[in-house]
């Protein structure tokens, strides 16, 4: 099936090579990361955690929503996802290999990351995320190949196939939660102590998730003559909605026990993020517009995906599903943990500003997650049309 | 053909398994010569045994407790610091001699292990409002606390840094720390600090007897243990040596001078209510 993707039209190649470019950059700017250290980045002592960690956190999020088109096929058998099931499996594929990347250039030794292995330890929250990122990983490589080929074939899928199908939905639960055990249960850092971040964490995937599965079936509409067909995108919407609400939900419950409880150390943080943080001064809100953009192009999207119109047009639907993609982004992959850094231990605040060659490396990670995923969506749709031609 | 190929296989299978098992063998001979040649390095990651036989040295009149009762710690006297200002300054200096920190010009890459800092970034959870003068004016020592129960070694994924069984110390090895920073994040005292880039330019003055460290490492206070298996006191407590501003000793130990002190006068930990059992304590 791997021979599917060397042959495509010119507009294929340019997109590769376009991402291609930006991979090369990433892999220049790491190159310079690798030998000076992560001096090269705009962490310090006090944020020692910035846009690797933050994306890593927001993909593995991505990677677990593919299970809310795993799950309602194979469990309910609702047949509607049959053709575009493979494509929330490939997308994980694609969200994981990036997680692991921004893993290994967060790094400050990378040669001796297989340290994890060699000295396994069970008491850190790290130790279960990589066994249960990989077994995702391997889970979903397993899943979709095994099922793409028996339908190249045509012929029904193995059966032992489907316990590992069936293996991977808490697997994707899994990854989630134990990526917000990363931060929930660290004693001193107060808005990550909270019991309900690896909820919000799984709501916020399951609607980011889903949007971009919707946004790359209709760009497959487009260039590749693939069509997912309206029910199943709309039964898309529907989850993404509930998923959505849930996870804005979940915010304001934050909200509330930090307000109400009137706890500073529980306040501290969401004060920085929405409305800035004065110390000994000076007014400390980096954040502020990112998360305010985040509140307002959620609920905006929102919206929009409730209404009628978005159910027959295809821009209107792939505004929607974009516009909450980014607002969860903004939540997930910039507030969230670099607002765990604020207020420091010692009751200092320093804000952190990526460096430009931090950000070359993150996007040079995007344009890999994205180029696996354009090289296995290539497979998985060059299959469908000789099945069906 | 197949006979030569076969052959071929053997003889590389054969290389293989000897290129695997020649740096165990190695190993396994080298290293109890590491440890006993290089006593000042290895005391950081060497075997348990190995710290509690120097340690036990250092500590004559410690040398009858259990060998896993030990846990040290320090009692840091603020009144003995008021009375000789600069003794702080002294204590911080020493400990950047004895273990080559580096001393950057800049906050985002500082390294520190013992920093003077204001009482209420010290004392987070305590109120300043209408603080007393004495607390309002001078800077209080920040320290690793080397916890009871840290939360840094329960986050380390690799076990880089973990308590030293026969002292109680919070230790790093420095050589399997693979800079995820996951301590960092852990600790709720803002003890750790990351090699950005390699420190050993910004070193002022080498000490040969401690090892500096590369870039893409954590590190941190480490009570000494380099110097306490060499029965010498801590850097810092020893620059301040008949002063009585810090007291280090066995905190499980009734009969120590450290117990003696904290049976006397009323001190204070950092952050007691998060459960890590700080052995650092404050008198103000």
């Amino acid at each position: 099936m791997i021979e599917k993707t060397l042959k495509g039209k010119p507009a294929y190649w340019i997109w590769l090579a376009f991402l291609g470019m930006f991979m090369a950059i990433g892999a220049a700017c790491y190159v310079r990361q690798y030998n000076f250290g992560l001096g090269m980045t705009g962490m310090s002592r006090d944020v020692s955690w910035g846009l690797y960690i933050s994306q890593f956190t927001f993909l593995v999020g991505v990677a677990a929503g593919g299970v809310m088109l795993v799950l309602p096929y194979y469990i309910h058998n609702y047949k509607e996802f049959g053709r575009i099931t493979i494509l929330g499996e490939f997308l994980a594929i694609g969200a994981i290999v990036m997680c692991l990347l921004f893993i290994m250039a967060d790094l400050g030794q990378p040669m001796r990351a297989l340290n994890v292995v060699l000295h396994p330890s069970p008491n850190s929250m790290l130790f279960y995320d990589a066994i249960v990122l990989n077994g995702y990983l391997f889970l979903n490589v397993l899943c979709g190949w095994v099922i793409l080929t028996a339908e190249k074939k045509q012929v029904k899928p193995p059966k032992w196939i489907y316990f590992f199908v069936y293996l991977s939905i808490p697997f994707a639960v899994s990854i989630h939660t134990v990526t917000a055990m990363l931060y929930c249960g660290l004693p001193g850092r107060h808005f990550w102590l909270s019991a309900i971040i690896a909820p919000r964490f799984l709501a916020s995937a399951f609607a980011a998730g889903p949007a971009l599965i919707i946004i790359a079936c209709l760009v497959l509409k487009r260039v590749a003559n693939f069509d997912a067909g309206r029910k199943a995108m709309n039964k898309l919407v529907t989850i993404i909605i509930y998923a959505g609400l849930l996870n804005m939900f979940f915010v304001g419950l934050e909200f509330f026990v930090g307000y109400y409880s009137n706890i500073p150390g529980h306040m501290h943080a969401l004060e920085y993020l929405f409305f800035g943080l004065e110390h000994h001064g000076h007014m400390y809100n980096n954040l502020v517009p990112f998360m305010w953009a985040f509140v307002i192009l959620a609920f905006g999207s929102l919206a929009l995906l409730a209404c009628p119109i978005v159910k027959k047009d295809d821009f209107y639907l792939g505004l929607g599903c974009a516009g909450l993609f980014i607002a969860f982004w903004l939540d997930k992959g910039i507030g969230f943990v670099l607002a765990g850094f604020v207020p420091t231990p010692l009751h200092e605040i320093v804000e952190y500003v990526p460096t430009a060659n931090e950000i070359g490396i993150t996007i040079g990670v995007w344009a890999a997650g994205f180029f696996v995923v354009t090289v296995l969506y290539k497979i998985a749709i060059g299959v469908e049309h000789e099945v069906e031609g | 053909m197949d006979k030569q190929r076969r052959k071929f296989l053997k003889i590389a299978g054969a290389s293989v398994v000897a290129g695997i098992g020649a740096p165990a063998i190695i190993k396994l001979s080298s290293s109890p010569a590491f440890a006993s040649g290089h006593a000042a390095p290895a005391a950081d990651h060497a075997p348990a045994a190995d710290v509690h036989g120097g340690h036990a040295d250092a500590h004559g009149a410690h040398a009858e407790e259990a060998p896993t009762g030990v846990r040290l710690g320090m009692v840091i006297d603020m009144r003995k610091m008021a009375d000789n200002p600069g003794l702080l300054d002294n204590a911080i200096s020493a400990c950047i001699d004895a273990h080559n920190l580096p001393q950057f010009p800049d906050s985002k890459n500082a390294i520190k292990w013992i920093w003077k800092t204001p009482f209420e970034n010290v004392f987070t959870d305590h109120s300043a409002y209408h603080a007393s003068k004495k607390t309002a004016h001078i800077d209080f020592p920040a320290l690793c606390n080397h916890c009871d129960d840290p939360p840094c070694c329960r986050a380390c994924p690799t076990q880089a840094t973990f308590k030293v069984v026969s002292t109680g110390i919070v230790a790093m090895d420095f050589h399997r720390c693979i800079g995820c920073r996951f301590c960092m994040a852990a600790c709720p005292y803002g003890a750790r600090s990351f090699n950005w880039q390699d420190p050993r330019p910004y070193i002022k003055k080498y000490n040969k007897n401690f090892p500096t460290r590369m870039k893409g490492v954590v590190e941190k206070c480490n009570f000494c243990g380099e110097r306490l298996a060499l029965g010498q006191e801590p850097a810092c407590v020893e620059a301040c040596k008949g002063t009585g501003a810090i007291t280090f000793g066995n905190l499980n130990d009734a009969k120590s001078e450290v117990r003696a002190v904290l049976d006397k006068e009323f001190t204070i930990q950092r952050k007691p209510t998060l459960g890590t059992k700080p052995s650092v304590f404050y008198i103000v």
